[in-house]
């Protein structure tokens, strides 16, 4: 399979906080790679270098094959943790998706009817068009999560990267989301996604890979979770009191 | 009839109510960001800092507007930078900075023998005192905003409300921001002459306030911030005509009222919905 993500050793600091210290992984096309560990592992930070978002220390980043600021517009869709925005901004869903057709359009592209159709595409495979008018500070957290996951998809990108899409969310929108996220699979996305919820890693992952800082395990889910190793560190995070339960 | 055409009969009234005019959808139109974006204390230390600048293109005999735009300019980009690298917290760079600069240009003009620039108009305007040439600087100055604006609305947006994720997206998010605050720092600059220092920084917020409640989408919350903005400053001015008030103060009061308006528009309008 084609790779398309490519992490090498890498490590970032946060002034004196090291989040990642030499964290080295590959996603190829077509492939889910769940990412789990501790609160202050690294996952979110590990999404945000490849999204392009902060300038590592060391080690590199290759996404198609480029360094993830070289990339043309539109090629990376990420899915923030819902607290990210202002839920209050005057936007209604339809406005929210809509954003995701703007890197692709750049500066003087015009928003035509291909756009429109790509937005309610988007709306229709997170089950929200019903709700394309409605204000977004009128929707709960669950329809949050799916108007930010149809804005991803609505950009058409090549790599898809998410962050906690399940947290906090109700049962329906959690299943709503695996199902868009194999679907997106099964055409050749490479997805990338941390998570908490370890019950379902099955479901929803190609690769599972346990994240401390480095990479302690990484293999299909059935291996890893077989290992224990994220049973591992969970208790000495429970031992040395620096993990919240959430 | 004669009585309420009154005002336009001047030349001086008739420079004044076009820069009214374009001062109030400028300033309203960038208010827009300002809300949304929580620029209104970095718009008010540029305005500040320009003074700066204003007296040391006065006493060097050069033109106002590139002293005043070279200062603005540089005070909204160090605020830029501040926000995004700094290890101090922006609202104390900011108070620090403009604070700064305005004492310098108080301190340069008590120097001179003769105060003969009049502190009053720079902190509270006097339109109409714009001659022909200001107008025009302020019709280009104008143009080129409105023009970078329309062609960066899209940029604006998104970053406006996700900038993280527009920039894991290909959007350079962090050169949106510096260009919005050089454009900001323009529409200071052209508005200081008409409102003043201490007003223009009620022009950026008031209008777009008001429209903040009254709307729950983007780009109508633009044009009724420029809709209010408009009917305030040329409104503002009209009334200063006749109540022989100071005309920045009118408008800005005029904007305040159309605020609070609005607020109760909002609690209205939310009563009925309710009751229905």
């Amino acid at each position: 399979m084609k790779e398309a993500v490519v992490v090498r050793d890498l490590v970032v600091r946060y002034d004196s906080v090291t989040a990642l210290n030499g964290a080295t992984a590959t996603v190829c096309c077509g492939e889910a790679l769940g990412i789990v560990g501790p609160n202050g592992s690294g996952k979110s930070t590990f999404l945000k270098a490849i999204a392009g978002l902060l300038q590592p220390q060391s080690g590199t980043i290759g996404v198609l094959g480029k360094a993830p600021r070289a990339l043309k517009p539109g090629t990376i869709a990420y899915v923030p943790q819902i607290e990210a925005v202002d839920w209050t901004f005057p936007a209604t869903v339809w406005d929210v998706v809509a954003m995701g057709r703007f890197p692709r359009l750049g500066l003087f592209g015009r928003f035509g009817a291909h756009d429109k159709a790509a937005v309610w595409r988007a709306l229709d495979l997170v089950k929200m068009r019903d709700l394309a008018r409605r204000h977004i500070s009128a929707l709960s957290g669950g329809q949050q999560q799916r108007a930010f996951m149809a804005r991803a998809i609505a950009q058409e990108p090549q790599v898809l990267l998410l962050d906690e899409p399940t947290t906090g969310v109700d049962a329906s929108t959690e299943e709503a989301l695996r199902v868009v996220v194999r679907e997106l699979v099964a055409t050749g996305m490479p997805v990338i996604m941390t998570t908490h919820d370890l019950d379902r890693a099955g479901d929803w992952f190609d690769r599972l890979m346990v994240l401390d800082r480095r990479v302690l395990a990484i293999g299909t889910p059935d291996e890893v979770l077989e290992s224990g190793t994220y049973a591992g560190i969970r208790e000495h995070a429970h031992v040395h009191g620096h993990l919240r339960t959430d | 009839m004669q009585h309420i055409l009154d005002p336009f009969h001047y030349a001086f009234m008739q420079r004044a109510f076009v820069t009214a005019l374009l001062v109030g959808v400028l300033c309203s139109a960038m208010g827009t960001y300002v809300i949304l974006r929580r620029l209104s204390f970095i718009g008010d230390g540029i305005a500040h800092a320009s003074f700066a600048g204003i007296v040391i293109a006065y006493l060097r005999g050069a033109d106002y507007y590139v002293g005043a735009g070279i200062v603005a300019i540089l005070t909204a980009l160090g605020i830029g930078f501040v926000h995004r690298r700094g290890r101090v917290a922006l609202d104390t760079a900011i108070g620090v900075l403009f604070t700064g600069a305005f004492a310098l240009g108080i301190f340069l003009m008590s120097r001179q023998r003769s105060y003969s620039i009049d502190l009053q108009s720079f902190l509270f305007g006097d339109i109409l005192s714009v001659n022909g040439r200001d107008v025009l600087t302020i019709v280009g100055l104008g143009l080129l905003v409105a023009v970078v604006t329309a062609v960066m609305f899209r940029a604006l947006l998104y970053t406006s409300f996700d900038p993280v994720v527009a920039q894991a997206s290909g959007i350079n998010a962090p050169l949106v921001e510096y260009v919005l605050l050089v454009l900001l720092a323009l529409t200071i600059i052209i508005s200081l002459q008409a409102v003043g220092i201490v007003l223009v920084a009620a022009l950026l917020v008031t209008p777009a306030a008001a429209a903040y409640q009254l709307t729950q989408r983007f780009a109508r919350m633009m044009a009724i911030s420029i809709f209010f903005g408009a009917i305030c400053s040329v409104g503002g001015l009209y009334a200063s005509y006749y109540l022989r008030s100071s005309s920045g103060a009118t408008i800005v009061l005029l904007a305040t009222i159309v605020f609070f308006l609005a607020i109760g528009a909002k609690q209205v309008g939310g009563a009925i919905a309710r009751r229905a």
